[in-house]
This record gives C-alpha cells, sequence and structure tokens, in this order.
C-alpha cells in the first residue's frame, strides 16, 4: 500500500493541460509547406504514394504517408511540426504553394450545429480495423492514456457499435473486412457520424495499388471527417475530433 | 550434407547454388536433420512447374541451410512433413494456399488468409460444451481476427483462431513496387525491425555496403522499439487484470521513449528513419544526452512499477501459471521470439546470428529460463527493457567513433545482382523477422518472401489458453501480443 502510494506520488501529474495548444517535437513531420518556383525535378517519382504533385506544386495530405522522402531531396517541400491535419471536406486536404497553416485549420473543419449539439459533450466512437497495420491502432489506443487523456472532453472508444455514435475507420478496407465493416456501421443506431483515420483508410494510402481491397463502402456511405497521417498523432486526432463536435470559438 | 547448402545471414546466395532434390528425399532430411524452419516456400518455376524452396536453422552455430524441390505440372499432392516435425504446420498451409500443391495427411489443413467462407471449425460435440465466438471486430481497438473457443463452462477446451482479414497482398505489392514505407506498413508496431530487414536484403542484392554510423543508429532504433512496445505492453497487461495504476505508470512510461524516437525521426515509431544504404536522420551529442537522461528516469519509473506491482498478491495470482505453454511443445509448435524465450526456449537473432557489434560491444545473451505463463512473458518483457537500456548506452558510445562517416551510402542504383537469393533475419521485438528476396536473370526481383515472428507464434495462444479459464483468454493475448497485419500481410 505504501509503495503504491509512493509510486502515485512519484507519477505526478501526466495529463497534457491544453490539448489544442500543446507543443510537439520540432522534428514532427506535420502540416507541409510548399514553395513555388522552385527546381521540383529531382522529387519526380520519388513519392510511394502519389500524394506529391509537381504541375502544378501540391501534396495531398489524405494520401501522404509523411514519410519526408520528398523533403530530403528537394527544397520546395518542407514539412512543419503543425498537428492540426483533419479537415471535413476531402479537397480541402489538398495543399498547394499557397496555403498557410494558420489559414488551413480556420477553414478546414466545418462543423454542423445539429453535430455540436448532439455529440457536443459526449461522443462515443466504434473503432474499425480494416487493414490497419497497428500503427493508428496504437496511437488510437494512446488517445486514452493518461497523457492525452480524451476521456475528459467525453470521447471514449466503446465495445459496441450498438453503444456508439459513429465509427472510426483504419487501415485501407481490405477484402475480407469489408462485409464486418458495413455490418458494423449498420449496427450502429442513427445518428452516426463516420471518421477516416490516417492516409489508408482516406485513400488507400501505400496500399491503394493493392488488388486486396474492397473500398466500395467508401461510396455507400458518407464520411463525415478526415484525419491525414501515418499514423495518426493522438494531437491530430484529438483535435479534430474536437473541432468537429465544439463551436470553435 | 551436398544436398544443403550453408549460408549465413545477410549474404547474397546464388540461385544456382542452391541444391535440389526429390522431395520425399527432402522430407527424409528434414526430419533427419531436427532444425528449425525458417522458409518454406514455393516460386512459380515456369512451363507449371513449382520449386520449393526449404530453409532450415542451426542456431547453434549461426548457420542457415537451404535446399529445394521441384513440382512438375502434375504434381499435386506430396505426403505432408508436419506428421513428422509439427513446427511444419502452419508453413506448409500456406504453400497449399499459395500453390494448390496439398500436403497429403496434414493434420490441420485450413486456409490461412484467403478463402475464409470455406474454414471448417473444428468442433467438440456434448452436452456441456457450447462455443463462444469473438471478432472479428474486437472489443478494443485492435486489429481483426476471429476466434472461437470450445467451452465447458468457463474452461476452454480449445481455441481455433481463423485470421486473413487484415490480407493486403503485401508480398505481391513487394514485387510490384517495393519501397521502405510499405515495409514499415507490413506491422506497424515492428516498423523499424521491418524495415531493417527489407533494407538489408536490398542492400545485399544490389551490393551496397552501409556505413557503421548508420548500422550502429538502425540497432540503437531497434531497440528503443523493442523497449517502447515492450513497456506499453507490460501497461496494457496490468490494464487487463484491471491493475490501473500499472496501465497509467507504464502507458506514460512508454511516451517518454516513443517521443524521443519522434525528436531522432519525426516520427513515434520511427517511420521514415531507415532507407537503402543507411539511414535518414542523424544521432547528436546533445540528442544522446538528453536521451541517456531520458532512459534513465525510464529505467528507474520501470523499476518502481514493477517492482510495487509484483508485491501484489492479487496481481500474482492473475501473472502466474496461467496461460502456459511448456517449453517442449514450445519447441515442437516452433515458436520464436518472445513467446520461445517466455517458455524456456532461447531464440534470439540477435545472440544466435550476432553481427559484429555484439562482440565488439562485449553484449551477452543472459538466458531467461522461463516457465511459460503469462509471469514469464511479463518478467522477460522487464528483463529486456533494462537489457535494451544498457545496450543503447553502448551503443551511443560506439556512435561517437564513427561520427564523421556518411549516413547513406553513395551510389546507390537500380541494378540487381542476378539470378541470386538474400535471407535477412532481424530480432524485432516479438521475434525474428525475416524477409527473403530472389531475383532473376533479368535483375528483376522475382520473388519477395515474408515471415513475421505472429506467423510461428499465433498456435502457441491456441494452447496456452487450454484450460484455462475463458476470462482469462484477454490477458493470454496480451501476453503474446501478436500481429495480425504480420501474419495476413
Amino acid at each position: 500500500m505504501f509503495d503504491t502510494l509512493k509510486t502515485r506520488i512519484f507519477q505526478g501529474k501526466q495529463y497534457i493541460k491544453d490539448i489544442k495548444n500543446a507543443s510537439i517535437s520540432e522534428s514532427f513531420r506535420g502540416f507541409p509547406v510548399l514553395h513555388s518556383n522552385m527546381d521540383t525535378s529531382s522529387c519526380e517519382g520519388i513519392c510511394p504514394t502519389n500524394a506529391l504533385n509537381l504541375n502544378p506544386l501540391s501534396i495531398d495530405m489524405g494520401k501522404c504517408t509523411f514519410c519526408g522522402a520528398c523533403a530530403k531531396v528537394c527544397k520546395a517541400v518542407e514539412f512543419s511540426n503543425g498537428y492540426k491535419l483533419a479537415s471535413t471536406d476531402r479537397e480541402k486536404l489538398v495543399v498547394t504553394a499557397g496555403t498557410k497553416y494558420e489559414d488551413y485549420i480556420k477553414s478546414a473543419v466545418e462543423t454542423k450545429k445539429e453535430i455540436v449539439k448532439i455529440f457536443g459533450r459526449s461522443l462515443k466512437l466504434r473503432q474499425v480495423s480494416a487493414g490497419g497495420c497497428n500503427g493508428c491502432e496504437m496511437e488510437l489506443n494512446a488517445c486514452s492514456n493518461v497523457n492525452f487523456d480524451m476521456g475528459r472532453f467525453g470521447i471514449d472508444f466503446v465495445a459496441s457499435p450498438r453503444h456508439a455514435d459513429g465509427i472510426v475507420i483504419t487501415g485501407p478496407i481490405t477484402k475480407n473486412m469489408a462485409y464486418a465493416l458495413e455490418d458494423c456501421y449498420k449496427s450502429t443506431p442513427e445518428p452516426k457520424i463516420v471518421v477516416l483515420c490516417g492516409a489508408c483508410a482516406v485513400s488507400g494510402g501505400i496500399f491503394q495499388a493493392s488488388a486486396e481491397l474492397n473500398r466500395e463502402f467508401l461510396d455507400k456511405y458518407p464520411v463525415d471527417l478526415y484525419i491525414p497521417g501515418c499514423p495518426v498523432h493522438p494531437l491530430t486526432f484529438i483535435n479534430a475530433i474536437l473541432s468537429y463536435i465544439n463551436d470553435k470559438k | 550434407m551436398a544436398r544443403w547448402t550453408k549460408v549465413k545471414n545477410n549474404t547474397k546466395i546464388n540461385l544456382s547454388d542452391i541444391p535440389g532434390m526429390g522431395i520425399e528425399e527432402l522430407k527424409k532430411q528434414i526430419i533427419e536433420m531436427k532444425m528449425r524452419p525458417v522458409g518454406f516456400f514455393g516460386k512459380d518455376w515456369g512451363f507449371g512447374c513449382v520449386r520449393l524452396f526449404v530453409i532450415l536453422a542451426d542456431d547453434a552455430n549461426s548457420d542457415l541451410y537451404i535446399s529445394s524441390a521441384i513440382f512438375g505440372p502434375n504434381d499435386k499432392s506430396y505426403e505432408s512433413i508436419t506428421q513428422d516435425v509439427p513446427s511444419f504446420h502452419i508453413f506448409e498451409r500456406e504453400f497449399y494456399e499459395q500453390f494448390g500443391i496439398e500436403p497429403l495427411n496434414h493434420p490441420w489443413l485450413k486456409p490461412v488468409r484467403v478463402n475464409q467462407d470455406e474454414y471448417q471449425f473444428f468442433e467438440m460435440e456434448g452436452e456441456e460444451v457450447h462455443q463462444v465466438a469473438v471478432g472479428p471486430i474486437h472489443a478494443g481497438v485492435i486489429e481483426p481476427g476471429h476466434f472461437r473457443f470450445m467451452c465447458n463452462g468457463e474452461k476452454v477446451y480449445h481455441l481455433e483462431i481463423m485470421l486473413g482479414y487484415q490480407n493486403r497482398g503485401v508480398e505481391d505489392m513487394m514485387l510490384k513496387n517495393h519501397s521502405g514505407q510499405l515495409a514499415e506498413s507490413i506491422c506497424g508496431d515492428s516498423a523499424v525491425a521491418h524495415c531493417i530487414a527489407y533494407s538489408q536484403a536490398i542492400e545485399v542484392l544490389k551490393g551496397i555496403q552501409i556505413s557503421n554510423k548508420s548500422q550502429l543508429i538502425r540497432k540503437i532504433a531497434l531497440e528503443m522499439e523493442r523497449m517502447a512496445i515492450h513497456i506499453g505492453d507490460m501497461g496494457a497487461i496490468s490494464g487487463d487484470i484491471a491493475y490501473l495504476m500499472g496501465a497509467a505508470v507504464f502507458g506514460a512510461t512508454r511516451t517518454l521513449v516513443i517521443n524521443t524516437m519522434l525528436d531522432l525521426s519525426g516520427s513515434r515509431f520511427g517511420r521514415g528513419l531507415i532507407t537503402v544504404g543507411g539511414v535518414n536522420y542523424d544521432l547528436s551529442d546533445e540528442f544522446i544526452e538528453k536521451a541517456i537522461k531520458t532512459f534513465d528516469k525510464v529505467g528507474k519509473d520501470v523499476d518502481r512499477m514493477v517492482k510495487t506491482m509484483l508485491k501484489n498478491s492479487t496481481v500474482m495470482s492473475r501473472l502466474e501459471k496461467t496461460g502456459i505453454v511448456s517449453a517442449e511443445k514450445a519447441k515442437d509448435i516452433g515458436l520464436v521470439g518472445m513467446a520461445a524465450k517466455a517458455s524456456g526456449v532461447e531464440l534470439d537473432t540477435r545472440f544466435d546470428f550476432p553481427d559484429k557489434w555484439i562482440k565488439e560491444l562485449d553484449i551477452e545473451r543472459v538466458p531467461f529460463c522461463g516457465t511459460g505463463d503469462v509471469y514469464s512473458r511479463f518478467k522477460l518483457r522487464y528483463k529486456e527493457v533494462k537489457e535494451s537500456i544498457c545496450m543503447i548506452k553502448k551503443l551511443f558510445e560506439k556512435w561517437k567513433e564513427y561520427k564523421e562517416e556518411p549516413l547513406v551510402a553513395d551510389g546507390i542504383g537500380n541494378n540487381y545482382i542476378p539470378d541470386a537469393m538474400v535471407i535477412s533475419t532481424v530480432e524485432g521485438w516479438r521475434g525474428e523477422v525475416v524477409h527473403i528476396v530472389m531475383t532473376d536473370i533479368n535483375r528483376k526481383i522475382s520473388r519477395y518472401k515474408i515471415k513475421d515472428p505472429s506467423f510461428n507464434n499465433w498456435y502457441g495462444l491456441a494452447l496456452a489458453v487450454r484450460n484455462n479459464g475463458i476470462s482469462d483468454f484477454p490477458l493470454c493475448n496480451k501476453s503474446f501480443n501478436l500481429s495480425y497485419s504480420g501474419n495476413d500481410l
């Protein structure tokens, strides 16, 4: 008992107080900054997911794995440590030379009044891994640890889709998981949201050319929130959900 | 032994040096050699023929033995090796699935990754026997897989694990367009281990020699990955027995390690760090100073928490004698890595197939002598975390000697050595990660075979839960923490 108390005292407070403005390591590869009018010939064919388009210069964050291969060989691309990457609009994930991080975060997530009213104080999510490599899954688990402590905002992962207000999909959606995913979606009561988490879920990511995928689910049902990353950093995920279910004031 | 070619880990093998023999003879010799299978896979050999490659490991002498057999267009079956050497069971199932050549009298010939609709579950009959089906979507935030328990009341008689939900066709994709990013996504928790195995294989086939410095940085990253995941798993085991103090402390401690990785590589899991020809990011004196301080704190925190935790009798009663896999069974079914070590079978690629650094840095294997229960797997993690911290410090010191060397080797062309093969084995935190790559005469990659340690170890979990309460299943599962995506590819 005494030891337990001692350990508890040593442990102290671990949570990040202000999660919306939390600082992150300088070396984190987040929001890409593109410079036009520079020689980009060295980037040709270097992007493993075809996220980088050279003419005109743009990066599709929905495909980008943030591997940094392009920034390594070419000065026209830099990765800042901006971690608020999510958007409610798939088109907005395409970053062009003029896009500034400050402007992006202002307009990227557009929420609706009903969403804030229904889910603003409590959002329970069911996560479905449909071919995810365990990278995004580990980061989603980390969202609930003592550092990020997502539960304090009323956001939790639940075991049953029947208890959930929405589903979070990770992975490129394999053929073998397509049925289970749809089943899970149908089991979730209305109103519900669908969140795509990670490059694989948003676009197929590194697996977009695989013959073993079945992404029909995304044609059938609407998607509410796209969260880029490979894997998605917990700060990216939590901020994405928070800005979606709360009015930005 | 003229019918087997003796090779080393990470060296070029000429395809023409690999002997061939009839499958009957091959089977006979496999039984005689009494060695552990590392590879057992087919390759299309043209004109409807299939060539089966078998790679066996002689761990005591750091040797690999390779041989092969050719099946003609009309040879559609052979007597299974599993009947005599059980550790081949999953390899033969995979070979059957990929090439349609049936191992006759295989005791457990079921789908591995595809055709789940045809899967026939083992069933027991009796008034008091009932089935519990779980998955593919589990209660927690984890990957999908289907589990079926045959229970009598709370007691599990038998667990059957059906996987394949994660199948993304990685081996095929590797043939068409391989990249380090793809290798990192084979199994996201072993991103570093898989990317090292991939890079080493490609380097051998391109004839690239990487600098000492980048070798050291790779080793450091690999040990950091091991530490981070092990600490995370200790937290997860605590969580599963509702010892929340442990879950909280280990969770926070793990964050320190992965944030150090973030400082180094820009990703919490070391993605983007390793590249063919070397590494992308360098250490610095400031980084080392900071990292050593962090790891000292991590070591102390883990020490304190483990001591407190294991003094607690309710914790011990959940961990001890739960989910036992005996050493004999572990050897029989061919467990590798952590799961094997915890059962008292000392398999560790770092020491079985040592590189020059292990000798140069005086790193010695300390046997663990586990008893195969959850407690052993917990204690093994603790031991390995401590060892990794020591090893990383030594590697940091060594790095200072090679500071001036380049990060990435020069002259990485697109040309592969023709008609060659390489076996690249890396000890990830879970066990041996094996990448086997072959090239053809046109200098193109013609076969890419991946073996994650989970492939060997899933059956170990099925054995571990036998005769345990079904409520101990999550705990057993967490103590193995096997990869679904690494198995399904």
